[in-house]
């Protein structure tokens, strides 16, 4: 059942945070041709806001999320975080602002096998604002983890692994949290569980949450949900 | 903090591998330390095997010869220095030296050599500010009226030997000890045990030069020669140098049937100019050691990161920059370098214990274990560097690591 959306509900102002402007990536076919898979003349999202996109596989999800991200280097437009420029800048300069802005689930969770739940949640803040063994233990105990904190991935369950991966996206404090069909691991239950942890550790933390999945039960736990193709104008032609 | 995390836990999980290469990279560390402290305090120790005398005068022959027979108390002794020659050497050039000691050899103990000499010999500084001194005991009675059938022994005749004071013993005649041999009738009375010297004197058994001379079985007809004389040479740097030249002179060029050595500095520094390619060799194989051992590192490191890669995007992910992920596996490299050179110290101390046993029993010669030299700085922080150096080609494969293809898990 949809209710009205959680910033407005809580009186929060709704700035802008993100501001995107004909965003456009193109990938090279396997026949040699430029494909164009992003095609964004304008998206925007303000902080607080927790929107949902709907989006079948191909239809360039994870492209979107890794540009935003600074992951990938769009070819043409704009991004704005937080009123900084994430594609004219250098790509130090782009992994320091995620570093200090964003927080990424992705739906294999790529938690790292060698390091223990603190470890994983650390490692999460190391690049940003910096360690803080308190913060991770008290994020790690917000997720129902404080028992396992010197577990190794490889020891949690699949539902336990997907809960580090939402403490560790929060460790940094960041601004917006991209998740990348972050309960495709996940059975019915434990997804839609798991997606009221997500939204619900974003809220608390202030984090601006955008999701993309295809699984039509998450996206009905979101007020905002769009369908991507709405915001992706590209056609998947080859254009050179 | 977090580069120290994630370089511990990938040598943890690397642990088999690291391992491997660290204690290779410990023996060639170890290695190196251990040639080239072991050939600097073997040289400065032969050199400083002067027991106090400068020149010898001994016997026409080898100078290496004499000098080993006479200082070091090896290889066979050249022949006799006969007792006319002897005087007159005393007598007649008594203003170039300021003491001028006889030895007999010829006799022995259980392969240790009984060395005949004058109570001057233990009044000679062996090293500089340094006389022999008794640990228990007394120095044997010889004066110009008597002499007595005593022997001080030194620290490792007495601690291989495990002769103690008040022991008798009799003598075997040669230099080489052959146990079906019957010994000399004559017995011997230990009578004092010197404190260590870290010098050839600690494996020498000492008795009056008259006892070596007169020993039962020995001819009397020779009674009055000495096998060699040490002598310390005048202080005043003129008397000194003109004295080692004049009878440089006098016996080499002037007789055939004596030689003199100048400088026993000298024919020590010429011994181990013959056997420097050994040292050279040596040196190469610790070299050859350290960098099959830094190409280890290199292979090592290499080859985890295919594996790795997922590992690197996801720390990109995160926030990491590309410099970050090359500087975590070069100091990755350094960090496996360093334990390498911590092992390196225990190998180091391995080989010097085993090197300073064998020096002590068989020639005398202490090697000091726990005094510092610069190459025990200098080899480790190189193989440190080397092993930053060659953590340089996997760090920029890590370097170049596609985060957005390497985030999605491969089969």
């Amino acid at each position: 059942m949809a209710s009205t959306p959680r910033a407005a509900r809580d009186n929060l102002p709704l700035v802008q945070l993100l501001e995107i402007i004909n965003l456009a990536k193109n990938y090279r076919s396997p026949e040699g041709g430029l494909q164009r898979v992003l095609d964004v003349p304008e998206f925007t999202l303000k902080a607080g806001q927790q929107l949902a996109l709907r989006g079948a596989s191909g239809t360039g999800k994870t492209t979107f999320l890794n540009c935003i991200a600074g992951i990938l280097h769009p070819d043409e437009g704009v991004i704005r975080l937080n009123g900084q420029d994430m594609v004219g800048v250098s790509e130090s300069r782009r992994d320091w602002l995620r570093a200090q802005n964003i927080g990424f689930i992705f739906q294999t969770f790529n938690l790292l096998q060698g390091y223990s739940c603190m470890e994983n949640v650390l490692l999460g803040m190391s690049f940003g604002h910096g360690t803080n063994r308190d913060t991770a233990a008290q994020l790690l105990k917000r997720v129902g983890l404080k028992d396992r904190l010197s577990y190794r991935p490889g020891q949690l369950s699949v539902g336990q692994q997907q809960r580090v991966a939402v403490a560790r996206a929060l460790a940094n404090q960041p601004k917006l949290v991209l998740a990348d069909e972050p309960t495709g691991n996940l059975d019915p239950q434990n997804a839609i569980e798991s997606m009221q942890l997500i939204r619900d550790v974003c809220e608390e933390n202030k984090a601006t949450l955008l999701l993309v999945s295809h699984d039509q039960s998450v996206l009905n736990q979101f007020e905002d949900c769009r369908d991507l193709a709405q915001i992706n104008k590209a056609s998947r032609e080859v254009i050179v | 903090m977090t580069l120290w995390m994630i370089i511990r836990n990938s040598l943890r999980q690397h642990a088999l591998s690291t391992g491997i290469t660290a204690v290779s990279i410990g023996l060639g560390c170890g290695l190196l330390m251990a040639v080239w402290v072991v050939n600097f305090q073997t040289q400065r120790a032969f050199k400083n095997v002067t027991g106090g005398f400068d020149s010898i005068l001994g016997p026409r022959g080898s100078q290496l010869q004499l000098v080993l027979n006479s200082l070091f108390h090896m290889d066979s002794s050249p022949g006799l220095v006969n007792s006319v020659d002897y005087q007159i050497f005393r007598k007649k050039y008594q203003r170039f030296y300021q003491a001028a000691v006889p030895i007999a050899v010829g006799d022995n103990f259980k392969g240790y050599r009984i060395v005949g000499t004058t109570h001057d010999l233990f009044r000679t500084e062996h090293t500089p500010g340094q006389r022999y001194e008794l640990a228990v005991g007394e120095f044997f009675i010889q004066n110009e009226k008597q002499w007595n059938k005593e022997a001080v022994i030194g620290d490792t005749v007495a601690r291989k030997l495990g002769l103690r004071l008040n022991d008798k013993f009799n003598p075997y005649h040669g230099l080489n000890f052959a146990p079906n041999q019957k010994p000399h009738k004559d017995e011997y009375i230990v009578t004092g045990i010197l404190k260590p010297t870290g010098a050839p004197a600690d494996r020498v058994i000492w008795i009056p030069i008259e006892g070596l001379q007169q020993m039962d079985g020995h001819d009397l007809k020779y009674s009055g020669d000495v096998s060699a004389v040490l002598i310390q040479m005048s202080e005043d740097p003129t008397a000194r140098g003109f004295g080692m030249n004049s009878l440089d002179s006098i016996y080499n060029k002037g007789t055939d049937h004596l030689t003199f050595v100048k400088s026993t500095d000298e024919v020590v520094t010429r011994l181990f100019e013959q056997f420097a390619w050994a040292e050279i060799v040596l040196r190469w194989v610790a070299y050859l050691v350290a960098v099959v051992a830094a190409g280890g590192v290199l292979a090592s490191i290499y080859n985890s990161m295919n594996e790795r890669r997922r590992e690197f995007a996801i720390l990109r992910a995160l926030g990491a920059s590309r410099g970050t992920i090359f500087s975590i596996i070069v100091l990755e490299s350094a960090v496996i370098a360093a334990i390498g050179a911590a092992i390196g110290f225990v190998v180091y101390a391995v080989i010097m214990v085993a090197a300073e046993n064998t020096l002590r029993d068989e020639i005398g010669v202490t090697l000091h274990l726990q005094e510092f030299h610069n190459i025990m700085v200098v080899v480790p922080l190189g193989l440190i560097a080397l092993g930053a150096a060659v953590g340089i080609v996997p760090a920029c494969k890590a370097y170049s690591t596609d985060v957005a293809q390497n985030l999605i898990p491969q089969s």
